[in-house]
């Protein structure tokens, strides 16, 4: 188990290293002078000099990465053109928003999820697994995005129970602040609902095979508790390491959901900063996102490591 | 014994071969030109000259689905399409190099998944531009790397069936016994995942061009018909459901296809999915 945790240590190094490489090399690739492509047409020279300076255009690029590099160990992202402020202070700003939703659609999704698997697994066969399965399929095939339009639709324009979009901030009261979260949580949610009800359903079919289950049938433990006591705790193992796997997926669609609803996450910092041209807020948002993601997958290698008595495989599972 | 064909694999390929004659037909034939602006006629409701009704310039929303059809197909089978020829070579190596070659592809696929497809397209959109080619390039890179994989795995599965050692024994090489031996026994596996990305591939394509970042204007894409129906919810609500439902009913019909497609290959098993 030592030597499984450290190569995993190393192999998360290693790719934390050429994460920051391919973030880096990809923004080199912008076509002619980056800072006049920032500043536009009718920069000033000393304005364009200033940003080339602070760009680090005017070093070799490999003393830029360094420095870019460095930087990020010690949790400077640079400066960003169109606010004037630090990106870390951006990105913990915005954190506010998109940790909370990612969060409560971590929960409601987990919440929707479980019950809906077990319902499915307990009456297999009769409507309301199908019932269930058809749930899945109708979630697994709708856009996260067109879902958030559905919800606006239904719940802001029509019902007027939730805001369309914007977000007041936590000074205005939990309360608020959270009511602006619920709609987009939810769009988030519902796909990742689908896949976790599917796997949560096989999971526990597969558990109910299992011997200490007959045995625990033929002592005479009712079926709710059997459902409950012995087989759900056993699934939840692959339940959670799907879910520990769709964080990346989460991530994707935090992007286009705040989006939707126009929350100020990191996903509409990022968006604003491509149509601003702020390069340097985009770099250190994707390599942080980034970062967040290969750190998820290998907790989620190490977890099931850990509760798995066979020897680890390599490999993170696959990433579909 | 001749094994009964599952029924999602029949409602899948159905629902895909129907979208595929739709964008087939858009090639040929429109109910009206898909870019052709009619203010006069904007965000009308459906009615028996426009089916689905107008969008915010008067184009007939019918028209945009049915050549929206044939960019999101497009897209999706050229991100599959590059990730086969990228991933399935690549996984077919590292099984026959063995160690090292394995390790290069498991470290490859680490930094790969480490930027959803959305991500890498964004950053790419960064720094050369939005457009249809950046977003297939996005996602045929994550495509390439899921692939590599599946391959890498099913392929080292071959290299221990014992028919492998008769080849070798034969004094066949190891690119003979790939092409001759491995590729065929992983082909059914690699089909079926790259049906499933498709259908990731059209979701993926749709978000970005609802965020602006894919398919350009004038070029209708389902994406982009949704930001812009979100715009004129008041007005035009319907505008919001109808190329929701042609992306849902094209990931479905995917979906469906290869779960079908996973249970008649390999019967063991037994998919959790509707059918």
């Amino acid at each position: 188990m030592l030597a499984f945790l450290l190569r995993r240590l190393v192999s998360l190094t290693v790719t934390v290293w050429l994460a920051t490489i391919v973030v880096f090399t990809v923004l080199q690739l912008v076509p002619g002078d980056p800072a006049l492509l920032m500043l536009g047409i009718n920069a000033q020279p000393d304005t364009l000099a200033a940003l080339r300076s602070q760009m680090g255009l005017d070093q070799p690029i490999l003393t830029r990465y360094l420095h870019w590099a460095g930087g990020l160990a010690r949790g400077d992202l640079g400066v960003s053109l169109t606010y004037a402020r630090p990106v870390a202070d951006l990105v913990a700003e915005r954190l506010a928003v998109t940790l909370p939703l990612s969060l409560l659609s971590l929960v409601l999704s987990t919440m929707l999820a479980l019950p809906l698997g077990l319902l499915a697994a307990a009456r297999r066969g009769r409507g309301s697994d199908w019932a269930v399965l058809g749930f899945a399929q109708l979630g697994v095939s709708m856009p996260s995005f067109w879902i958030a339009i559905l919800l606006i639709l239904l719940f802001s324009l029509t019902l007027h129970w939730f805001p369309a979009g914007g977000f007041p901030g936590w000074s205005a009261g939990v309360g608020p602040a959270l009511q602006a979260l619920v709609l987009p949580a939810l769009a988030l949610a519902v796909p990742e609902a689908a896949i976790l009800a599917r796997v949560t359903r096989t999971a526990v079919l597969d558990t109910l095979g299992e011997d200490h289950i007959r045995t625990a049938r033929a002592k005479g433990v009712g079926r709710m508790a059997v459902l409950l006591r012995h087989a759900l705790p056993n699934a939840l193992i692959p339940v959670a390491t799907v879910l520990g796997l769709q964080i990346s997926f989460l991530v994707a669609g935090a992007v286009v959901v705040e989006n939707v609803f126009t929350l100020p996450g990191l996903g509409r910092l990022l968006y604003q900063a491509i149509g601003q041209r702020d390069l340097i807020v985009v770099q250190g948002v994707v390599v942080l996102l980034a970062l967040f993601v290969v750190l998820v997958n290998a907790l989620v290698d190490i977890a099931c490591a850990l509760a798995d008595p066979r020897p680890p495989a390599t490999g993170n599972g696959g990433a579909s | 014994m001749k094994r009964r064909l599952p029924l999602s694999l029949h409602l899948g390929a159905g629902l895909t071969l129907l979208l595929v004659a739709m964008a087939l037909l858009s090639l040929l034939w429109t109910p009206y030109p898909a870019e052709q602006v009619r203010v006069i006629a904007r965000l009308k409701p459906p009615t028996a000259a426009h089916w689905l009704g107008t969008d915010h310039f008067g184009r007939d929303v019918l028209s945009m689905i049915m050549v929206g059809a044939r960019n999101s197909l497009a897209v999706g089978a050229a991100a599959v399409g590059l990730g086969l020829l990228g991933g399935v070579p690549l996984g077919l190596l590292a099984a026959a190099l063995g160690r090292w070659g394995d390790e290069a592809v498991a470290r490859l696929g680490d930094l790969v998944f480490a930027f959803p497809a959305v991500l890498t397209a964004i950053l790419l959109t960064a720094a050369l531009g939005a457009g249809a080619i950046n977003v297939v390039v996005a996602l045929a890179l994550f495509n390439a790397a899921v692939l590599a994989r599946v391959a890498r795995g099913a392929a080292l599965a071959v290299w221990r069936r014992p028919f492998v050692g008769a080849a070798l024994a034969l004094g066949r090489g190891p690119l003979s016994v790939t092409l001759v031996h491995v590729l065929p026994n992983i082909a059914g596996i690699v089909v079926v995942q790259a049906t499933i990305l498709f259908a990731v591939a059209i979701v993926n394509e749709a978000a970005l061009s609802y965020l602006g970042l894919g398919i350009q204007p004038p070029s209708p894409s389902w994406g982009k018909m949704l930001g812009d129906a979100q715009t004129h919810l008041f007005t035009a609500p319907l505008q919001a459901v109808f190329p929701g439902i042609a992306i849902a009913l094209c990931v479905m019909g995917l979906t469906m296809l290869g779960d079908g497609l996973r249970d008649w290959l390999d019967p063991r098993h037994r998919s959790s999915g509707i059918l």
